[in-house]
């Protein structure tokens, strides 16, 4: 199925290399869909501009492009488990994924308030240090290349994520795998609440 | 006269209690009070200045997030947003208040004052008895408001004529609770106070009314109230529709699985008229249906308003809007969106839910912003999800992705919750994140 969007891109193509446009050529004067028009729909469940207030939904705000089009290719193929993002993804090329990252790139970084154990955060940062930061920088606000922001992420989410990666539901890179793999339980429940209370 | 925008609003919000001229109450029903004095009418509330402004008619799931998002785009343009009710209460989430789930009905109440702080969207509490395309104005009970663009998201109003005897009475004793608030607590009381081994009766219309699933989600949670409180107890659903018109292989599956010996369906039953000193419902004149409890859910138009102010269609009941900016067809520089609306579609059209308006205000928003700046307009693409809670700890998801095709809206992918329940735990979970997120997004 061609959606419009596609055919003014090609009608705009057509019109860049000199081609005479007919009145009835396009169904809508309208432009393809910015990465704004697409985005906007994802904070029904993810919060405006990608800053979520539920606690099972990651927040989206401030990730890298190159996180969020990887995070969609894998939920549309069900590569990563999903229950609604899948289903959805299926909606999409990957032009608005990279769309979507861009928009969600652009946004600031969400900072949540959330009840975490102060022990645990203690823990949690020493471990983060020692295995998590060449990867997730800045203690897990920035992304690099494809990982995600972990900071401030919802504990409950980053649960559900981590119980996914236990289960092998949910993959993880060699790299991760490596290091996450040799954490005791105790210290992968501390890291996640050191990165839930990172501001 | 001088007015700041404090004393505006108080001055408006105090006026909100003045005559009006056959709206609707909260409840949907024709009011019969005088008309509005003729000053009322023709006083213009806030003169417009040199700002472009953009009125926007009704603060539920689409009104709030057009308003806030007009904002967010282009803090140039002045927003004022017209709504009757100090406080927003969600159709969305409850039938769990209405089925004994939630206390009360504060998870699902919003204000407004975070959306006049945070984005500087002026609000106005006053009723609107007519918008006046020709004019350029909305018209309140306070007073009109001129406009450069005007986006209404007025909601449903229910057509209680096709329903012999559903007077002033009935709308009390056989609540629809299908606009959340008052209604909603009416129908929990009597479910509440209904006794041990009593029936219970939902019955809904045909397609399309707001909220596809809503009845059958109903029905669920009743259900499971009465299995769990009033296990002697009986729950008929009515549905006018010749079967389940919303996720039926998950809501027939759910019911032969959890409710079985609590929930009758029964599908190819309208009801056309109510019966309340008896305590039935007939269907079609032909079949009468006994109960203790009555939650009639009528047949349903757009807002009484839009049926006054000439933006209903030939149907005489939905608002047609063109697929550029979901403006009229019927009158220039008047956006609509969400349940009221019929917009061009090839194939099923978007559902009448919440998520859709949300998605659709955020469009209508992008592109008023764009008409007033001389921008070109961008094509639609948007969402829809819509959880429904089959227990008190399990929920089920249809999703959608519509984009524009050949000038209409279309379906690009469509797809519910696998019918072997294996992820109804953890969707119970993301709906309630859903509730948190979209409440927020309208609300801050």
């Amino acid at each position: 199925m061609k959606t419009d969007r596609m055919k003014t891109a090609l009608l705009g193509t057509a019109a860049f290399a000199g081609f005479a446009l007919g009145g009835a050529a396009s169904a809508s004067p309208s432009v393809p869909p910015t990465p704004e028009m697409i985005s906007f729909a994802c904070a029904g469940c993810h919060g405006t501009s990608g800053a979520s207030a539920g606690l099972t939904m990651p927040t989206l705000a401030s990730h890298s492009k190159a996180s969020i089009v990887d995070a969609m290719k894998k939920f549309k193929t069900g590569e990563r488990p999903s229950t609604v993002m899948g289903r959805l993804a299926k909606g999409y090329s990957d032009a608005d994924f990279a769309a979507m990252g861009d928009f969600f790139s652009r946004q600031k970084f969400h900072p949540t308030h959330q009840v975490v154990d102060a022990a645990k955060v203690k823990r949690g940062a020493d471990i983060e240090e020692a295995n998590c930061s060449r990867c997730h920088l800045d203690q897990g606000k920035e992304g690099k290349d494809d990982t995600p922001v972990m900071a401030s992420q919802w504990l409950e989410y980053l649960k559900m994520q981590a119980a996914l990666y236990d289960s092998g539901a949910r993959k993880m890179s060699k790299d991760m795998a490596d290091k996450w793999n040799r954490l005791s339980k105790e210290d992968r429940e501390a890291l996640l609440h050191f990165y839930a209370s990172v501001k | 006269m001088t007015l700041d925008r404090r004393n505006f609003i108080k001055l408006v919000g105090g006026a909100s209690g003045l005559a009006l001229a056959g709206c609707a109450t909260q409840d949907g029903r024709q009011q019969t009070a005088p008309a509005a004095p003729a000053v009322a009418k023709t006083t213009e509330l806030m003169p417009k200045g040199g700002a472009r402004r953009v009125v926007v008619v009704g603060g539920g799931y689409g009104g709030t997030i057009a308003a806030k998002y007009v904002r967010m785009l282009d803090p140039s343009i002045e927003v004022i947003l017209v709504e009757k009710n100090k406080q927003f209460v969600s159709c969305p989430f409850s039938n769990f208040y209405i089925a004994g789930l939630m206390k009360d009905m504060s998870a699902l109440t919003i204000g407004y004052d975070k959306l006049a702080a945070n984005h500087g969207v002026k609000v106005v509490h006053a009723e609107v008895t007519q918008i006046d395309a020709a004019a350029k104005k909305v018209v309140t009970s306070a007073g009109t408001l001129s406009y450069d663009r005007c986006i209404v998201s007025p909601g449903i109003d229910f057509r209680s004529e096709e329903i012999e005897g559903y007077d002033a009475k009935a709308f009390e004793a056989f609540p629809h609770a299908y606009k959340a608030g008052p209604q909603s607590a009416l129908l929990r009381n009597q479910l509440m106070a209904m006794k041990d081994g009593g029936t219970v009766i939902i019955s809904m219309p045909l397609v399309p009314y707001r909220c596809p699933p809503g009845p059958y989600e109903r029905a669920c949670l009743i259900a499971h109230y009465l299995k769990k409180h009033k296990p002697k107890s009986k729950l008929i659903l009515l549905d006018a529709n010749p079967d389940v018109v919303s996720k039926k292989g998950l809501f027939t599956k759910a019911w032969n699985n959890y409710y079985k010996g609590n929930l009758e369906y029964v599908g190819g039953k309208k009801v056309t008229q109510v019966n309340v000193a008896g305590r039935s419902v007939s269907v079609e004149g032909i079949e009468d249906f006994k109960g203790d409890v009555f939650n009639v859910i009528p047949p349903q138009r757009a807002a009484n308003v839009m049926v006054k102010s000439a933006l209903v269609g030939e149907d005489k009941r939905w608002c047609p809007v063109d697929t550029v900016s979901f403006e009229s067809t019927l009158a220039k520089g008047v956006h609509i969106l969400g349940d009221s609306t019929s917009i061009p579609s090839d194939g099923p059209p978007m559902p009448k839910s919440g998520y859709s308006a949300n998605s659709q205000a955020k469009f209508c928003a992008i592109n008023i912003v764009n008409l007033l700046n001389g921008k070109p307009t961008v094509q639609f693409s948007g969402i829809n999800v819509c959880y429904s809670a089959i227990s008190d700890t399990e929920s089920v998801s249809i999703s959608h992705v519509f984009a524009l095709v050949n000038g209409k809206i279309k379906v690009t992918s469509s797809a519910v919750s696998p019918v072997d329940f294996s992820l109804t735990k953890v969707e119970f979970t993301y709906g309630e994140s859903w509730l948190r997120n979209i409440l927020t997004e309208m609300s801050t």
